[in-house]
C-alpha cells in the first residue's frame, strides 16, 4: 500500500506514530413532530430542564477542568454559560414553539442551524471560531433533550490517534493523555480551542487537515508531525524508520532541555555564544523561554500585515513590541523591519506581480519608497524600546547607500517622537542582515554604518548560488556547505570583527546541529533558530573547544564541494559525540 | 418612568465587540432591567444575548447606536457606554 501524504497546520508540537480512531460526527438528527397546542406548556418545560440539566454539566466540567488543567481553560466553558442562557435563542425557541406548534427538539435544532449559518457568512476568524462552542453547547442541549449519552473520548481503552471532523472543548476537555496520544482534525486554525487545548496538554496535532476523515480509516497506521503540520497514512517502512528515530530524538532532547536551561552556551575552552529564538507570533515567547534562549534574534513583523485590509497602527504595533521587550528584560529582542515580497506576500498593498519576486521591489527597497508605511513601524520600535532591549534590523540591504538612506529615515522617526515628546532609547542598536552576495563582499564598508551583522542564509544561499529554492528541479545545487557559502559568511565575520561590531547567523542553517562546530569555528558569536534547536546546539556547543572547532572550520574551507564539507564535518562531529542522532536535516 | 435613550457610540475596543468585550458587554446588559438594543447598519439585536452581540461583527472605529428603554435606562447607557470606549 502506498503512503498518503497530508497537509494541515500544526497545532501541537511532536511526532507520533500510532493507530486511528475515527471520532466520527455524532448523528442527532431530529425529525419535525407536530404537536397540538395542549403539548406547548410541557414541550417548553421540557426545554427549561434540558437547559438546567446542560448548565449542570458544563459546570461541572469546568469545575473539573479548571483543577486538573488551570483557570484559563475553565473559562472556555464561560463562552458556553453565556450561549446557554442567551435570551435571545431562548426566547426565540419558545415563541417558535408556540407558533410552528412543532416539538421542541426539532425547533431548536432549526435555529442553531440557522445561528451557525450566520456565523459561518461572516468574514471574521473568531466568529468562525465561535460556531464551534455554539455546536457544542447545542449538541449538549439537544442530547439531554433526545435522552442520549454518548460515548466519549474519556472511555477510551487503547493508545490511539483520534482524527475526527471537529473536536469540540468538551471533547478535548475531557481527552486524556494516556488514551490519546495524538490527534487530527479536518477544520480549525492555529487559533481555536482544539489546538490551544493540544498545546497545554502536549499531545502532538495536526488542525485544518480537511480531507482527514475522508482519506483515513479506523486502525490505519498513521504518522502526525505537530511541528511541520504534516500527517502520513499507512507510511513505508522507510518513512516509518525515519519518524521513529526523529521520535526518539526528540524525546531525548526534551528530557536535556530542562538540565541545559539554565547553563550558558559556552565551550569547554570558555567561549561563550548566544544562542537567540526566531519568532514570528508573540504565541511562541513561552517555548522561547522555555528552551532557554538568550534572547530573540529574529522578529518576524510580517504577520501584522497579513490578512487584513487596513494598515497596522503604530499604537497596535507599539503594544505588542513593548510586551516582547518588557519580556525579555535585558535580554536583546532583534526586530526585523517589514520584510515583504519574495515569497511573502500581503494582501494590503496588491502589489504588481513580478517575473523575479526574490529580486523585486521587496523588503528594504519597498520600505525605502514608502516611507509612510516604513516610518510607522520605526516609531513604533522606537517607542517600544523605551522598556527593555530592543534592537532594530534591516532585511535585504544590498549596498551602503541603502542602509543609510533607511538610517536616515529611523532618524526622522526618532525627531518626530521627540517632537511629540515621546521616550525611546537614543542608544538602541541598529544592525544590518546580511543576506544579498553584494552586502557580503562589501561587509567592511557596511561595518562602520551598523553595531551588528545578521547573516541570513537562506537568502544568501539562494541568490549566491542562483538556485530557486522554491524549484523542485534544481533543489539539489541549493547546498549550505558549498565552498562559496562558506568563504561569504567567514569573510563577513572577519569584516564584523575587524571593525569590533558582533555578527550572528539567523537563517535555518544556525539551527543545524551539524553545522553548529563550523559556525562556531568560523567565528560566529550569536546564532539565532527556531527555539526548538537551541537545545541541542547549546548541547552540541557545550562539548566541544573552541579550538577544535577552528581547526574544523581552517579545514573545511579548504576543500573543493559541498558534499566534501558535509561528509568532513559530520566525521569529525561524530568523533566528538557520538551521540549525536539522526541524520543531517 | 420609561424612558428611552438613544446614543451613538464608536466601539474603540481593540478587538471591536468580540470575545471579552462582548462577554462584558451582555453581563453589564443583564445587570439593568431595561430593554437594550444595539444597532448597526440595518441590523437590531438583543443587548442581553452574546449571540446578538457576536452577530453584529463590530469591530474597532466601528459605529453602533445603542438604545435603552426602562427606568433605568440613563445608568445603562452610561455603563455600556464606558465599555466599549474602553481599551479592553
Amino acid at each position: 500500500m502506498n503512503e498518503i501524504i497530508l497537509k494541515g497546520i500544526p497545532a501541537a508540537p511532536g511526532i507520533v506514530v500510532g493507530k486511528a480512531y475515527i471520532y466520527g460526527r455524532e448523528d442527532l438528527l431530529v425529525e419535525r413532530h407536530p404537536i397540538i397546542e395542549d403539548q406547548v406548556p410541557l414541550e417548553i418545560s421540557r426545554f427549561e430542564d434540558a437547559l438546567i440539566q446542560t448548565r449542570q454539566e458544563i459546570i461541572a466540567l469546568q469545575k473539573k477542568i479548571s483543577q486538573e488543567m488551570g483557570s484559563e481553560h475553565g473559562e472556555i466553558f464561560d463562552a458556553h454559560l453565556l450561549v446557554l442562557e442567551d435570551r435571545m435563542l431562548i426566547e426565540e425557541v419558545i415563541s417558535k414553539v408556540k407558533k410552528d406548534k412543532a416539538s421542541v427538539d426539532f425547533v431548536f435544532s432549526e435555529v442553531l442551524k440557522r445561528y451557525a449559518g450566520v456565523f459561518s457568512r461572516i468574514e471574521d476568524e473568531y466568529l468562525k471560531e465561535r460556531i464551534s462552542d455554539i455546536n457544542d453547547v447545542g449538541r449538549r442541549i439537544l442530547r439531554n433533550l433526545l435522552g442520549r449519552k454518548r460515548k466519549g473520548l474519556a472511555d477510551l481503552e487503547d493508545r490511539v490517534i483520534v482524527i475526527a471532523h471537529d473536536l469540540s472543548p468538551s471533547d478535548t476537555a475531557t481527552m486524556h493523555k494516556n488514551n490519546v496520544i495524538g490527534f487530527v482534525t479536518d477544520i480549525g486554525g492555529k487559533t481555536s480551542h482544539t489546538a490551544i487545548m493540544a498545546k497545554s496538554l502536549e499531545i502532538p496535532a495536526v488542525v485544518g487537515l480537511e480531507v482527514g476523515t475522508e482519506k483515513i480509516k479506523n486502525e490505519d497506521v498513521v504518522i502526525v508531525d505537530g511541528s511541520s503540520g504534516i500527517v502520513i497514512v499507512s507510511p513505508d517502512p522507510e518513512t516509518l524508520k525515519k519518524y521513529e528515530v526523529q521520535e526518539q530524538k526528540n524525546k531525548g532532547v526534551l528530557d536535556n532541555l530542562v538540565a541545559l536551561k539554565d547553563l550558558p552556551a559556552q565551550t569547554l575552552d570558555g567561549k561563550l555564544v548566544t544562542l537567540a529564538a526566531n519568532i514570528e507570533f508573540p504565541e511562541e515567547v513561552p517555548s522561547v523561554l522555555l528552551h532557554g534562549a538568550d534572547g530573540v534574534g529574529l522578529y518576524r513583523t510580517e504577520f501584522f500585515y497579513m490578512n487584513r485590509t487596513d494598515l497596522p497602527t503604530e499604537d497596535e504595533q507599539y503594544d505588542a513590541y513593548k510586551n516582547l521587550a518588557v519580556t525579555f528584560k535585558d535580554k536583546p529582542v532583534i526586530v526585523r523591519t517589514l520584510d515583504l515580497g519574495g515569497d511573502k506576500f500581503i494582501s494590503t498593498f496588491n502589489l504588481p506581480k513580478e517575473m523575479s519576486p526574490f529580486m523585486g521591489w521587496r523588503a528594504i527597497r519597498f520600505c525605502i519608497a514608502r516611507p509612510d508605511i516604513f516610518k510607522t513601524q520605526l516609531r513604533a520600535i522606537l517607542r517600544a524600546s523605551a522598556h527593555g532591549n530592543l534592537k532594530i534590523m534591516f532585511p535585504m540591504i544590498s549596498g551602503v547607500e541603502e542602509l543609510r538612506r533607511a538610517k536616515a529615515i529611523l532618524e526622522e522617526a526618532k525627531a518626530e517622537l521627540r517632537d511629540r515628546h515621546v521616550p525611546y532609547n537614543a542608544t538602541l542598536e541598529v544592525g544590518a542582515m546580511i543576506e544579498v552576495p553584494s552586502a557580503a563582499l562589501t561587509s567592511d564598508i557596511l561595518a562602520h554604518e551598523v553595531s551588528f551583522f545578521s547573516i541570513g542564509t537562506n537568502d544568501l544561499i539562494q541568490y549566491s548560488l542562483a538556485v530557486d529554492r522554491t524549484n523542485e528541479k534544481i533543489a539539489y545545487l541549493y547546498e549550505p556547505t558549498h565552498p562559496a557559502v562558506i568563504r561569504l559568511i567567514k569573510s563577513v565575520i572577519e569584516a564584523g570583527h575587524k571593525s569590533n561590531i558582533w555578527v550572528g547567523m539567523c537563517g535555518e542553517m544556525s539551527g543545524d546541529p551539524f553545522l553548529a562546530v563550523l559556525l562556531l569555528g568560523l567565528g560566529l558569536d550569536e546564532l539565532s533558530m527556531p527555539s526548538v534547536s537551541i537545545p541541542e546546539i547549546k548541547h552540541v556547543i557545550r562539548s566541544v573547544t573552541l579550538a577544535q572547532a577552528k581547526l574544523i572550520a581552517d579545514e573545511a574551507l579548504t576543500l573543493s564541494t559541498g558534499a566534501e564539507v558535509e561528509n568532513f564535518i559530520n566525521k569529525k562531529l561524530r568523533d566528538i559525540l557520538p551521540g549525536l542522532s539522526g541524520d543531517q536535516a | 418612568m420609561l424612558k428611552r435613550i438613544e446614543k451613538k457610540v464608536i466601539v474603540k475596543n481593540k478587538q471591536g465587540l468580540h470575545a471579552r468585550p462582548a462577554a462584558l458587554f451582555v453581563q453589564i446588559a443583564n445587570r439593568f432591567d431595561s430593554v437594550i438594543k444595539v444597532l448597526k447598519d440595518d441590523q437590531v439585536v438583543n443587548g442581553k444575548s452574546i449571540m446578538g452581540i457576536l452577530m453584529l461583527a463590530a469591530e474597532r472605529d466601528s459605529e453602533v447606536i445603542l438604545v435603552a428603554e426602562g427606568t433605568d435606562s440613563e445608568e445603562a447607557i452610561v455603563e455600556l457606554e464606558r465599555l466599549l470606549n474602553s481599551d479592553e
